[in-house]
């Protein structure tokens, strides 16, 4: 390390007090802002949850969907007209929809069931136990464990249930890779069963799962269903449709906005203040090196490294803390909502270089301003 | 002879224009030699400081000249009389304007740090010079620790440690008691004047002229005075 910039890091490090407060700042700021994002980043996951974990790669829906667990059922003629696009590999029918279990011990809970075509079972989910022909077993249910398994009692294979007054058994359980949102635990049939389960209205498709021949059908496939009335949306658009509808629609991604600003000039204000204190009280020190011989753009590089210094250490503080944090709540709260993803910690990294940028630019113009023969004068 | 280490020629300095224009050093002109202590004493307001900051490379003069041996300091760019300060002029200044979060080692470390030498040669070269001016034993302290007389003491070893060839003491006595300021200004005339240094200090501290080989005295921005008669005065 250059010796302007180890004096730099000593003056830092060595005024114990001012250090501590401006790692304080830059950690709480770090800290809110990945515990927000990342709390919206889980909650947008696990609504998309049900599209993540069947896969398929275009899903026909009703225009007025807004989230996946909002189903508008689609008369039966569409999986017909829709299997006749040219382009179309297959086309299946998917049902989704809630449903009361009446548990052994004759506690009722809501469950989130996912009725697969018969035929292909397309969407399957990967099991941990049991075999996947077993769906086709009567009254067979695959169930996921996930983070909400246990409010099924944690069954095992064999364990059965009553929905809507028909026998329901255990016969596979399942891993997906995202739990849902609304903390009801899922439960994988077959479509026909679903139907003759859960009472329906006249139409009954939730979803055309479609696999297109080759990709370059998809814009094909989606015009097709367009003109019949209806609308077809790749994995991933369907994915930021939902997420638009949390952030845009219900206030959540408003909210979470504003707390990560608020956190953002938090940070900033308490960081700034604190430099521009630190600046001031060397201010004379910073004079006299000058007076010395230090050019000014040693002066500055010694105070972009301490601005990055401290906010780089924030950062890494206040991301572990905040790992630290998720980590301690999923153990006592399994639903717990939030992952800490690459953007969100490129987003803190961003503002945190933002803040740091602040703080070295007040320190840097007071700093220049300073002449060395106000040192003399005193 | 002695030769010339600083030659200031019909120096200029004025404030502000206009109604607040302030004159506060009028044509002043002198030399200071190799191998003396020169004083520069007169009332406060009389231009001392502003004249010391001219000829130091720190104020640009509106009028005038100054050369150190060979060098027109006031013809070089800021850069340049950046590193020419930093390796020609050592400064003692009246607050001494030391480290507090430093230690006294890495106080008078500095210039040697700002002429980019290694860190540990330049701290070993930093208690060299504590030594010199008695301070070995306390290199590791942090300035806050020591006596006003030896913090006077580091900020000397932090002037004298680039090996400069001129050095600036301002008011070096102002903060010490009568007998500390009289030991400092004996120390430096003992330990830190060389045939191949010349010491200008800024004062006015009268118990401290008998120290001088010259004194320049200023009133309202002018040399009325230049020589050794003054000190028997």
């Amino acid at each position: 390390m250059p010796g302007i910039l180890r004096i730099a890091y000593r003056l830092l490090v060595n005024d114990r007090a001012k250090f501590a407060a401006l790692l304080v700042g830059i950690t709480f700021a770090v800290f809110l802002m990945i515990e927000m994002t990342s709390l919206f980043s889980g909650i947008l996951k696990r609504s998309s949850a049900t599209v993540i974990n069947i896969g398929a790669s275009i899903w026909v829906m009703d225009p007025s969907i807004q989230t996946v667990a909002n189903t508008i059922p689609l008369p039966d003629y569409v999986l017909d007209e829709v299997r006749s696009i040219p382009g179309v590999k297959y086309a299946v029918p998917l049902y989704s929809g809630a449903a009361l279990l009446k548990l052994r011990d004759g506690v009722y809970q809501s469950a989130n069931i996912i009725g697969l075509d018969d035929t292909s079972l397309f969407g399957r989910p990967t099991l941990l136990a049991g075999t996947i022909e077993d769906i086709f077993a009567e009254n067979a249910f695959i169930a996921v464990r996930d983070s909400e398994f246990y409010k099924l009692e944690n069954p095992k294979i064999g364990a059965e249930f009553e929905l809507n007054d028909h026998r329901g058994v255990i016969v596979g359980i399942a891993h997906v890779s995202s739990s849902g949102l609304f903390g009801v635990p899922t439960l994988y049939t077959t479509y026909n069963r679903a139907l003759q389960y859960i009472p329906n209205m006249r139409f009954t498709i939730s979803y055309l799962l479609v696999e297109p021949k080759t990709p370059t059908d998809v814009p094909l496939i989606k015009q097709q269903v367009a003109a019949a009335g209806y609308l077809a949306l790749t994995k991933d658009e369907f994915i930021q449709k939902i997420s638009d509808f949390y952030k845009y629609q219900t206030g959540i991604g408003t909210n979470m906005l504003l707390m990560t600003v608020i956190s953002f000039i938090i940070g900033m204000s308490i960081s700034g203040q604190t430099f521009y204190t630190f600046i001031l009280e060397n201010l004379d020190k910073f004079g006299a090196l000058k007076a010395i011989g230090a050019k000014g753009r040693e002066l500055i590089s010694m105070i972009l490294f301490q601005a990055s210094f401290v906010a780089l250490t924030g950062y890494g503080i206040g991301v572990g803390l905040c790992a630290l944090v998720i980590w301690l709540a999923r153990i006592y709260l399994p639903d717990y909502a939030a992952i800490i993803t690459y953007a969100n910690l490129g987003l803190a990294l961003v503002m945190v270089v933002i803040i740091a940028a602040f703080s070295s630019y007040v320190g840097v113009r007071k700093v220049l301003k300073i002449e060395p023969f106000d040192i003399f004068r005193g | 002879m002695p030769r010339t280490a600083i030659q200031a020629v019909g120096l200029n300095k004025w404030f502000g224009e206009g109604d607040t224009k302030t004159h506060a050093v009028r044509d002043v002109s002198f030399d200071a030699h190799f191998g003396e202590i020169l004083y520069v004493v007169g009332p406060s307001g009389s231009g001392k400081t502003t004249m010391l900051s001219m000829i130091s490379g720190i104020l640009r003069p509106n009028t005038g000249a100054v050369k150190i041996e060979d060098t027109e300091i006031w013809n070089l760019s800021d850069d340049e009389l950046a590193e020419f300060r930093l390796h020609k002029i050592g400064f003692v200044f009246q607050d001494y304007h030391l480290f507090p979060r430093l230690t006294t080692a890495e106080n008078v470390a500095i210039p040697l740090i700002l002429q980019k030498r290694d860190w540990d040669e330049a701290l070993k070269e930093a208690v060299l010079d504590l030594e010199i001016v008695g301070l070995k034993t306390r290199a590791q302290l942090p300035p806050v620790k020591l006596s006003g007389g030896e913090q006077q003491r580091v900020a000397i070893a932090r002037a004298i440690v680039g090996r400069p060839d001129i050095l600036i003491l301002d008011e070096p006595t102002a903060s010490l008691d009568g007998d500390t300021g009289r030991n400092i200004v004996t120390f430096v005339r003992q330990h830190i004047l060389s045939d191949q240094r010349c010491i200008v200090i800024v004062t006015h501290d009268a118990r401290i002229y008998e120290f001088a080989d010259r004194i320049l005295k200023m009133e309202d921005g002018r040399v009325v005075a230049v020589g050794r008669e003054l000190l028997d005065a």
